[in-house]
C-alpha cells in the first residue's frame, strides 16, 4: 500500500446523500476474481448512457473534475453492501481522498485497507467546502494527513479527528496483517484459553 | 463499592467483547478474536489471491464454512452457467476451497443455498460467538445472540491468517419493540419500521440489541429476518438474546455442541444476557401493535411506509436532504405523490434471499397463495434460501400451492436479491421484493424494487397490485 502523507489536488463534488456502493460499483462488476480494474466501472450506472456514451449529466464527468483525488460527498457516503471492490474502484478511478460528514462503518474499514483517507467534517464545514467547489470548478484542496488539516484557496482551513492507528498504518503504508502477526504469540495463549473455555468448539 | 458495582453489569454485546480480546494496548485498535469466519465466492477470491502472494496459511480451516449463493443459477443447474465470468468466480472458489481444506457446500452439493440461510441450518453459530463474512447481512446470526458483522475482502484475508480483527468497540443501542403484531405484520415489517424511524444511518456506530415482548415472540427465522436488516439501519450488528427457542434450535444440529458439553454450553449461553441494570447508549421504542405491513415507496430503506399509506410528496420533508433524496427517489421509481399505495401496480414477485427465504417464510407465502392464480401479466418466482428450505417445503406440499398458482419454484440462490446470477428486472419493471434492499438498479439497471414480507409479496402476485392483507 502507497503512504499517504500530504495531497493536493482537484476536489470533485458529489452532492447527494446515502450514496450506496451498489452505486459506486454495480453488481455485474463483482464476479471478477481479481483486485484491479474496477475503477473504469465506478458508479457505472450513472456515469454512462444505454449506449455506452458518458451521461453529461453525471457530475464526475465534467471536465473540471476529472483529475480529481479528492471526493467531496454527501451524509452517509457507502452504505448498503459490504462489497470491497467499491473502495477498489474508488481508488483505481484515481481518489485517494474522500470528505463527508459519515460513512457506513463497513465502507470506512475498507477505505484504509486501500490506502484511501476517508475524512469525517461536521455538517457546516462539509457545507462551506461543497460551496468552495460549486463556486470554483476545478478549485484544489491540500489534504495533510500529518497535521490532520485541510486547506483550501477559500480559506476553509479545517483541522480533522482521524484514529492514531489508522493514521499511522496510512502514512507508513504498512500492512494490517503484518502488524496483527507481531501478535501470534497472544494469539496462540488466546486459543489455548479458548479451548479450555469452549472445549465444544475445538470438539 | 456501589459504583464498581454499577460499572461491572454489562450488555450482551460488551459481554462478547470483553471475551474476545486478544490484544487490548494503548496506541493500537483493540484485536478481537474470531470464531466462525463464513464465505461465499463474491468477496474471497481477491482474499485468497492476496494470502497466497503473501506465502500466508489460513490458520484454523475449521472455524470457515463456505458455500456458492450470489451468482449460482437458480434454474438449469445441470447445465454449466453460461455467464463465463460468473463460471470463473465459481471455480476458483472451489480450487481455493479445495486448496486450504475448507468445508464447502458448492452448487451440487444437498447443503448447497445462502450462507446466511444454511449456516443456521447446521447449527454453526451459537451464542455469544464473533461470527464474521464477506458480506454485510451477516447481522443475521445476531439472532443467535452472536456477534455477527460483514467484512471487506482485505479483512476477510486478514481473518483467515490471523483468526483476528482489529476492530473499534461499538456504542450499543437497544431497540424495544413491545406489545403483539397485528395479523400478517412480521419480522419483516419490524425491521422496515424500525429502518424507517431511525434512517439507515440511525445506528451507524452502534451495535442494536432488539428487546421487547414483540421480539421474544418472534421464532428464530423471524430473529433472523430482524437481525439481518439491522445493517440496513447501519448499525455494525443486531442482536437478540438467546432463549428456550434458541437452545431448543440449536440442539442436535451438526455442528452444535453435544454431550459432553451441552450442559457446559448451555450455562454459558445463558450467563450471555445484558445484566439488569445494564446502560444502552441509546434507546429507541416501538409498539408492535402500530407496525402495519410494510411497503417501500423510494431507493432507499428508510423511505418506507405502512401498506394503508400514500406516496409521500417530497415537500412533506421538513429536512432538505431527506425532500431531495425523496423527489429522486419518486423520479427513479415513476411514482407520483398521494399515490394509495395498494394502488401501485407490479410486474415480478421475488420471495427469497437472506432475509426471507426460510421455512417460514414460504408456509406464510403459500397461506396467501392458496387458491389464487397468480395475476395476468405478473411474474412470481420462489426462490428457497437452500436445498434444505426447498426440501422441507416440498415435504409440506408448499411447491404445488405455489405452481398451481402460477408461481415459479426454483433452486436456492440469491437471485433477485441482488440480481448477479441473471435473474433480474429489465428497466422501468417494477417488483415486489421479500429482499432487502430497494438501491437503484439492485435487482437489474432502472429496476423499481419495494421492500415487503412474504405475505404481502405473495398478496401482491394474485392482486397485481399491494394489497392490506390485513383484509384479506
Amino acid at each position: 500500500m502507497e503512504p499517504y502523507k500530504k495531497h493536493e489536488s482537484i476536489a470533485a463534488l458529489m452532492n447527494r446523500s446515502n450514496v450506496d456502493t451498489d452505486q459506486i460499483i454495480p453488481k455485474q462488476f463483482l464476479k471478477k476474481v481479481e483486485r484491479s480494474g474496477f475503477g473504469a466501472h465506478l458508479f457505472h450506472d450513472w456515469r454512462f448512457n444505454d449506449d455506452g456514451s458518458d451521461n453529461q449529466d453525471f457530475e464526475l464527468n465534467k471536465p473540471e473534475f476529472k483529475s480529481a483525488k479528492i471526493l467531496v460527498a454527501g451524509d452517509n457516503f457507502g452504505c448498503g453492501s459490504s462489497r470491497e471492490h467499491a473502495p477498489w474502484a474508488i481508488a483505481d478511478y484515481g481518489f485517494n481522498t474522500i470528505i463527508s460528514t459519515s460513512y457506513a462503518d463497513i465502507f470506512y474499514n475498507n477505505c484504509f485497507k486501500n490506502g484511501i483517507l476517508a475524512i469525517r467534517v461536521d455538517k457546516v464545514q462539509l457545507d462551506k467546502l461543497m460551496a468552495e467547489i460549486a463556486a470554483n470548478e476545478g478549485v484544489r484542496f491540500v489534504v495533510d494527513l500529518e497535521n490532520q488539516q485541510i486547506t483550501t484557496p477559500g480559506g476553509n482551513d479545517f483541522n480533522f479527528e482521524i484514529d492514531p492507528f489508522r493514521k499511522s498504518n496510512l502514512l507508513s503504508g504498512l500492512d494490517d496483517i503484518g502488524l496483527t502477526l507481531k501478535h501470534v504469540d497472544k494469539i496462540s495463549h488466546y486459543e489455548q484459553q479458548h479451548k479450555q473455555n469452549f472445549p465444544w468448539l475445538w470438539a | 463499592m456501589q459504583a464498581l458495582e454499577y460499572a461491572m453489569k454489562k450488555t450482551m454485546y460488551e459481554k462478547i467483547w470483553d471475551s474476545h480480546l486478544v490484544v487490548d494496548e494503548a496506541g493500537q485498535a483493540p484485536l478481537l478474536y474470531v470464531d466462525r469466519h463464513l464465505m461465499h465466492e463474491v468477496t474471497s477470491p481477491q482474499a485468497f489471491e492476496g494470502l497466497r502472494m503473501a506465502g500466508r496459511k489460513v490458520r484454523n480451516p475449521h472455524s470457515i464454512l463456505a458455500t456458492m449463493d450470489h451468482c449460482v443459477p437458480t434454474k438449469n443447474r445441470d447445465q454449466p452457467i453460461a455467464d463465463l465470468i460468473a463460471r470463473k468466480q465459481i471455480e476458483t472458489m472451489a480450487e481455493n476451497c479445495l486448496e486450504n481444506g475448507l468445508n464447502l457446500y458448492d452448487m451440487k452439493n444437498p447443503n448447497n443455498g445462502v450462507i446466511h440461510v444454511v449456516v443456521p441450518e447446521h447449527g454453526f453459530v451459537h451464542p455469544g460467538m464473533v461470527v464474521v463474512c464477506g458480506d454485510s447481512h451477516t447481522a443475521t446470526h445476531g439472532a443467535f445472540g452472536a456477534l455477527a458483522f460483514g467484512i471487506g475482502t482485505s479483512e476477510v484475508e486478514h481473518v483467515m491468517a490471523t483468526q483476528t480483527l482489529p476492530q473499534k468497540r461499538s456504542k450499543t443501542m437497544q431497540v424495544v419493540v413491545n406489545g403483539v403484531l397485528s395479523k400478517y405484520a412480521s419480522a419483516k415489517d419490524i425491521a422496515l419500521a424500525i429502518t424507517g424511524k431511525i434512517g439507515t444511518a440511525g445506528g451507524t456506530g452502534y451495535v442494536i440489541e432488539y428487546t421487547g415482548s414483540a421480539i421474544r415472540s418472534l421464532s428464530m427465522e423471524g430473529r433472523m429476518t430482524l437481525c439481518n436488516m439491522a445493517i440496513e439501519a447501519g448499525a455494525r450488528a443486531g442482536l437478540v438474546a438467546p432463549d428456550e427457542k434458541t437452545y431448543v434450535y440449536l440442539k442436535g444440529r451438526e455442528f452444535a455442541p453435544s454431550d459432553p458439553y451441552w450442559d457446559q454450553a448451555l450455562a454459558y449461553w445463558k450467563s450471555l444476557t445484558t445484566d439488569e441494570g445494564a446502560e444502552f447508549d441509546a434507546t429507541v421504542t416501538l409498539e408492535a401493535a402500530d407496525i402495519a405491513p410494510q411497503v417501500s415507496w423510494g431507493t432507499s430503506p428508510e423511505q418506507v411506509i405502512g401498506v394503508d399509506g400514500y406516496v409521500p410528496a417530497p415537500e412533506s420533508f421538513s429536512d432538505e436532504i431527506k425532500r431531495q433524496a425523496c423527489e429522486n427517489a419518486l423520479a427513479y421509481m415513476g411514482l407520483t405523490p398521494n399515490t394509495k399505495i395498494t394502488d401501485i401496480a407490479i410486474d415480478l414477485v421475488f420471495i427469497g434471499s437472506c432475509t426471507n427465504g426460510r421455512i417460514e417464510d414460504f408456509r406464510i407465502a403459500a397461506e396467501v397463495a392458496k387458491g389464487t392464480q397468480v395475476a395476468k401479466g405478473v411474474t412470481a418466482i420462489a426462490v428457497p434460501g437452500s436445498y434444505h428450505v426447498k426440501h422441507q417445503a416440498e415435504d409440506e406440499g408448499l411447491d404445488k400451492i405455489f405452481l398451481e398458482a402460477g408461481w415459479e419454484w426454483r433452486d436456492p440462490g440469491c437471485s433477485m436479491c441482488l440480481a448477479m446470477n441473471g435473474d433480474e428486472l429489465t428497466k422501468g419493471q417494477r417488483s415486489a421484493s421479500t429482499s432487502n434492499r430497494n438501491f437503484e438498479g439492485r435487482q437489474g439497471k432502472g429496476g423499481r424494487t419495494h421492500l415487503v414480507s412474504p405475505a404481502m409479496a405473495a398478496a401482491a402476485a394474485s392482486a397485481g397490485h399491494f394489497v392490506d392483507i390485513r383484509k384479506l
